[in-house]
């Protein structure tokens, strides 16, 4: 098996069993399965060990960003050739890895999850002004041409992900990545994906005022 | 001496004060301890004799004493806080190493 999983995770303890087993079951892809518990306070880590997963666990919370560079660092590590992002909260489609793993396949360095060629369900408008908002932003910094941005799918060849520099702790990793993928002139290309928004996702997912958290990390950092 | 210069001049010296102690303890080295003693026996001349800040004022071109301790405060005060989100910005990725670093030693070792 040479292809990873890695599922950043913090206080997911409700969802994360369901993620992970729905990953190995529907993926359609050998794949191992990596949560990095990123200092949870609930259950997450022995919900994700049961359902399955290798687990890593951050002492104290750190941030997404922290928590996916754990997981590379295990991936490279470990040999791995192609490494999945996958969120924790259950908002993506896991029999979908199986068609970014085929787009990367074909000769792509990454290959990133678009919600708007996708298929998006309840998305709140509010999410919808700030996404669009990030898109010209990210399209004016990184200078991708990219239909999405902040998605948190992805699939990676591991020799292009142990190139790029990370070290946004927090949700800024995500502009991050994309602006080391323009850096690097890395073959991207972007795959459809759904995001489904649930009364849980959205509890869980970022506020609105944490945008300008990540801008004034992006800008002063 | 007005009441405001008998309080502020009390504070100072316990300032000064606490500075002299800490540095007995050997939480503050004598470079700083000397920078910080400096600066706040400026700060009770200023509060002590107000004239001179007016002199000095009006020699770089303010006409109020009080209107040069606030510019000059408002300078330093915006120095300090950006050294000092510069050094958390440090620490906080310096920790996030740490963390990360474990983690990846305790996954190991529980093997």
């Amino acid at each position: 098996m040479n292809i990873l999983a890695i599922i950043p995770a913090y206080n997911e303890g409700e969802k994360i069993g369901e993620v992970v087993s729905g990953l190995k079951n529907k993926a359609n892809l050998p794949l191992d399965i990596l949560v990095v518990n990123d200092g949870s306070k609930d259950e997450t880590e022995s919900r994700a060990v049961e359902a399955g997963a290798t687990v890593i666990s951050h002492a104290i919370n750190r941030g997404q960003g922290a928590a996916l560079k754990t997981g590379i660092d295990f991936a490279i590590k470990k040999n791995y050739q192609t490494a999945i992002f996958f969120d924790a909260d259950g908002q993506m489609d896991p029999a979908e890895a199986y068609n970014l793993n085929l787009k990367l396949n074909e000769g792509y360095d990454v290959v990133l999850g678009s919600r708007n060629i996708g298929r998006v369900i309840d998305m709140p408008l509010s999410t919808k002004i700030v996404k669009r908002l990030a898109l010209i932003f990210t399209r004016l910094t990184s200078g991708l041409n990219l239909t999405d941005t902040h998605n948190g799918f992805q699939a990676w060849r591991i020799s292009a992900l142990s190139q790029i520099k990370l070290d946004q702790d927090r949700m800024a990793h995500a502009s991050q990545i994309l602006n080391e993928i323009s850096r690097l002139k890395l073959k991207y290309c972007e795959v459809p994906v759904t995001i489904k928004y649930t009364d849980y996702s959205k509890s869980k997912g970022q506020k609105i005022w944490n945008s300008f958290n990540i801008l004034w990390d992006l800008l002063i950092k | 001496m007005l009441l405001i210069q008998i309080i502020l001049v009390a504070i100072i010296a316990s300032i000064i004060s606490h500075s002299l102690l800490r540095f007995k303890k050997g939480d503050l080295d004598f470079k700083r301890l000397s920078l910080w003693v400096v600066f706040w026996l400026a700060a009770a001349v200023a509060v002590i004799w107000p004239d001179l800040t007016v002199l000095v004022a009006n020699y770089v071109g303010i006409g109020r004493g009080a209107d040069l301790v606030v510019y000059v405060s408002l300078v330093v005060l915006f120095y300090i806080l950006f050294r000092l989100l510069i050094r958390i910005e440090k620490l906080e990725k310096n920790l996030t190493k740490l963390v990360r670093q474990r983690a990846l030693e305790d996954y190991d070792n529980k093997k």
